[in-house]
């Protein structure tokens, strides 16, 4: 009896043993399971400079006067991809109105948060303002990043520049 | 002495109700073992290990499941309208649908190929027969979607399909019934010997774009064609079909179809049969049959119905085909990883005779035939065996079989799988499925090359393996695990439609294809709107085409003006968002043809013919961000004959007083 009883107390201890292992949530491993979050080495770009934003544009030259054509397939875009929730004058719709934006943000900033929307809004703290102010996140258009560079010239155009 | 007698029966009731329970396969509950879900178990973010793509049968569809979890995740349409994303539905994928017949909208899908590589699934398509109305489709596997749809003409059921080649050069397709065929077709049913023809279709594939083609037709004595496999290896440039109904009945083919001991695999030469091709010898006969194809730029399905095929008779145009006798009405017929042996299962025998391609090239050689059945050669049984696996189980139907010489045959009489040596021809292992097993499949099982690890059995009755739901039940399947000596049962899972084959594929070779948008700069549909500037709407007489665009979370136009009662309106829906898993749906109200489903950078049509004056409703009907609910706009309808202009608009808002109607 007094044998059992022992064995009994030790199972019932395995058994809790193994259900509090068991209800122990894992820590999730981030970087396994959300490959498309930033590595490393770009959140230290954060730390690094946050004007230009999380992503693979580190560094832009900016040309003057404008690459028209570049402009040009900058406008085409915009019409195709962009125009359904940005206006080209001040004005919030779904996003917000690109009217001196370029006067706003660093060139590396714009086209990361084109290129590498999702990441922006989950990272980057200018673009997660502009996400608590519209409340539609900003879907990924599928832009190359030769293309975010011509629609930075088209709004250098839209803010003036010549 | 009462006593003693009451006590014998006693035990004999006791007794047969033992046995009684012994023939019973035992719930799986008894048969699984220990480590049994782990086995299964695929951790929330992780993937399966392997696509099974598997036949819906009588919902005329393929699902998708991922293998070992059983999970369903996608139902593909193929030969049925499908609600879910309105394939068939739409003005778009309507033509797929469309046959000699005119639009047939559902289907009976029975078997599924991969396309192989060298006698290795590569990964790119997937077909499958439909078996009523008969045609073949093509899949793709980067977009899961029906590309292609071939009808087959001369044919009384395409079952026998789509049994696929080693390098993917032909897809067949076999008559299941026979029957009068050319250009007199009114004859007497009991005349079916002289009139009564079979067919066998070889579809060519592309290798490029996997465009169909009806290669050629064998026209073949009137039989029933059930099912077939290509040669490979050294038995590749032939294909074995297995043949009931050789008694040629006509009605009640249950049991004048059943009379002889023995019935026929048919085995078809068809380098032979190009060769004949090559020198002239094909006849173009006269046939009307639809080619329907979907163009992935416009994303729009278009239908051509073809006039002609190349016919090849075999009674006259030799070794082609050679008949092999084979017991009680064939059904499987299965060649293994080696390309030597063709396994046929006689539905109604209780041995499985396994033939050897030497022997049989043999016998053709000696010209060691036993007589000729309609014009064709019949090669001596015993002259074309390897041997007969014995004592096997009841009602052989399918084989598949591993990496390790052996087969794994079903039974559906006796429910179970038997697990047995391909050489040596010896029973290893048997195991219960639930119930009645139809197919089954292991991972690369038909291929030169399978993966072993798992055997899927797909079976006919559910019964009580699930919460009950009517009379009306889901189809049961079961996953064991092969890699050992013993099978071992791992999960039973809930399937849709009715499963015939299936066949299963690494999902590594098919993953990273996986398309997740379509670029809207390639779209080159003729009403695409690319970008909210190129939004429209256009009167043609009494057509309307709306050019619309959907991003989160607007449709433009959403104000419509300008329809008029017997107009008939066309929503050509853009849906602008190139970003993974974002589709928008489109609905109107009133709108007798379902709805549509958009996916990012697709264009779709929804046809509307208004019934009633006044302003309808129209909405995304896909959940597609925070403000969804906000997605939406108004078409006005004015009387017939009214003046009333078109205009469309989004966000634009009139003065105060100024938008009542005029």
């Amino acid at each position: 009896m007094y044998k059992n009883q022992k064995h009994m107390k030790y199972l019932i201890f395995i058994g809790i043993a193994a259900m509090t292992l068991a209800c122990a949530p894992d820590k999730p491993k981030n970087q396994e399971q959300y490959p498309d979050q930033p590595t490393k080495s770009a959140v230290e770009d954060i730390i690094a400079d946050p004007t230009k934003g999380i992503g693979a544009v580190k560094k832009v030259t900016l040309k003057t006067p404008l690459e028209q054509e570049r402009v040009g397939r900058g406008l085409a875009i915009f019409e195709m991809k962009c125009s359904a929730c940005h206006r080209l004058t001040t004005e919030r719709v779904v996003g917000p109105g690109w009217k001196d934006v370029t006067k706003r943000r660093q060139p590396e900033w714009v086209m990361n948060m084109i290129t590498n929307v999702d990441v922006m809004l989950d990272k980057d703290p200018e673009a997660q303002k502009l996400f608590e102010l519209c409340l539609v996140r900003m879907p990924n258009q599928n832009v190359s990043i030769g293309d975010a560079r011509d629609i930075l010239e088209f709004m250098r155009q839209n803010d003036g520049a010549k | 002495m009462k006593k003693l007698i009451k006590s014998i029966a006693f035990f004999f009731l006791a007794g047969s109700v033992f046995i009684f329970q012994g023939c019973k396969p035992k719930g799986p509950q008894e048969a699984v073992v220990g480590n049994a879900a782990s086995k299964v178990y695929v951790a929330p973010g992780k993937y399966d290990e392997f696509y099974n793509v598997v036949s819906g049968g009588f919902n005329g569809q393929m699902a998708i499941y991922g293998i070992p979890s059983g999970r369903l995740f996608r139902i593909l349409p193929v030969f049925s309208q499908f609600p879910e994303n309105g394939y068939g539905y739409s003005e778009e994928t309507k033509p797929m649908l469309n046959t000699s017949h005119g639009y047939v909208p559902w289907d009976d899908l029975h078997h599924i190929a991969l396309s192989q590589t060298n006698g290795e699934h590569d990964g790119r398509w997937a077909f499958g027969n439909a078996n009523n109305t008969p045609r073949v489709a093509r899949v793709s596997l980067r977009t899961f979607k029906t590309e292609e749809i071939l009808e087959l003409p001369n044919s009384g059921g395409n079952h026998s399909s789509p049994f696929i080649t080693e390098n993917s050069e032909y897809i067949v397709a076999g008559t299941r019934f026979s029957v009068p065929i050319g250009e007199n077709r009114d004859v007497p049913i009991s005349t079916y010997k002289e009139n009564f023809k079979g067919t066998i279709s070889f579809i060519k594939i592309d290798p490029q774009s996997g465009h169909m083609s009806i290669g050629f037709q064998l026209k073949t004595p009137g039989v029933n064609f059930d099912l077939s496999r290509a040669g490979k290896g050294p038995s590749h440039g032939w294909f074995f079909f297995s043949c009931y109904n050789t008694e040629q009945a006509y009605t009640l083919l249950e049991v004048n179809a059943s009379q002889k001991d023995k019935d026929f695999i048919m085995a078809v030469n068809w380098k032979k049969a190009e060769e004949y091709i090559a020198q002239g010898k094909g006849v173009k006969v006269k046939a009307k049959y639809a080619h329907n194809l979907l163009d992935e730029k416009t994303h729009t399905a278009t239908s051509e119905m073809m006039t002609e095929v190349l016919q090849l008779d075999p009674t006259i145009l030799k070794d082609i085909i050679y008949f092999i006798p084979c017991p009680k009405s064939p059904h499987g017929c299965d060649t293994d990883p080696s390309g030597e042996y063709i396994v046929a299962s006689g539905k109604l025998a209780a041995l499985i005779p396994v033939f050897s391609f030497a022997k049989i090239q043999k016998a053709i050689a000696d010209k060691d035939f036993e007589g000729e059945f309609a014009g064709i050669p019949v090669i001596k049984y015993e002259s074309a065996l390897h041997g007969e696996v014995k004592k096997t189980g009841l009602g052989p139907l399918h084989t598949e079989f591993d990496e390790k010489g052996n087969a794994y045959t079903s039974f559906f009489v006796s429910s179970e799988i038997v697990k047995w040596n391909v050489k040596t021809l010896e029973v290893l292992d048997r195991v219960h499925t639930y119930y009645s097993i139809g197919h089954l499949s292991v991972p690369g099982g038909s291929t030169r090359k399978p993966h072993g690890k798992y055997v899927i059995a797909y079976n006919k009755i559910t019964k009580d393996r699930y919460l009950p739901t009517g009379p009306e039940l889901t189809q049961s399947a079961q996953l064991y695990d092969i890699s050992g000596d013993k099978m071992q049962l791992l999960l039973d899972f809930p399937t849709t439609g009715e499963p015939h084959y299936a066949e299963a594929i690494p999902a590594s070779l098919i993953m990273p294809n996986s398309v997740k948008i379509f670029k809207i700069e390639e779209n080159n549909h003729p009403y695409v709107a690319k970008g909210e500037k190129e939004t429209k709407v256009v009167r043609k007489g009494n057509e309307v085409h709306v050019s619309m665009t959907a991003i989160r979370s607007h449709l433009v136009p959403d104000n419509i003006e300008g329809i008029k009662l017997g107009d008939v309106v066309y929503f050509h829906v853009t849906n602008l968002e190139q970003d993974w898993d974002v589709p928008h749906g489109f609905a109107i109200k009133g709108a007798a043809n379902a709805e549509i489903l958009v996916m990012p950078g697709e264009t779709q049509t929804l046809k509307w013919v208004p019934d009633e004056v006044g302003v309808s409703p129209f909405y995304c009907t896909d959940f597609c961000s925070a403000l969804h609910q906000e997605m939406s706009g108004y078409a006005r309808v004015s009387p017939a004959g009214s003046n009333v202009p078109i205009k469309f608009s989004t966000g634009v808002i009139a003065p105060e007083g100024k938008g009542t109607a005029k």
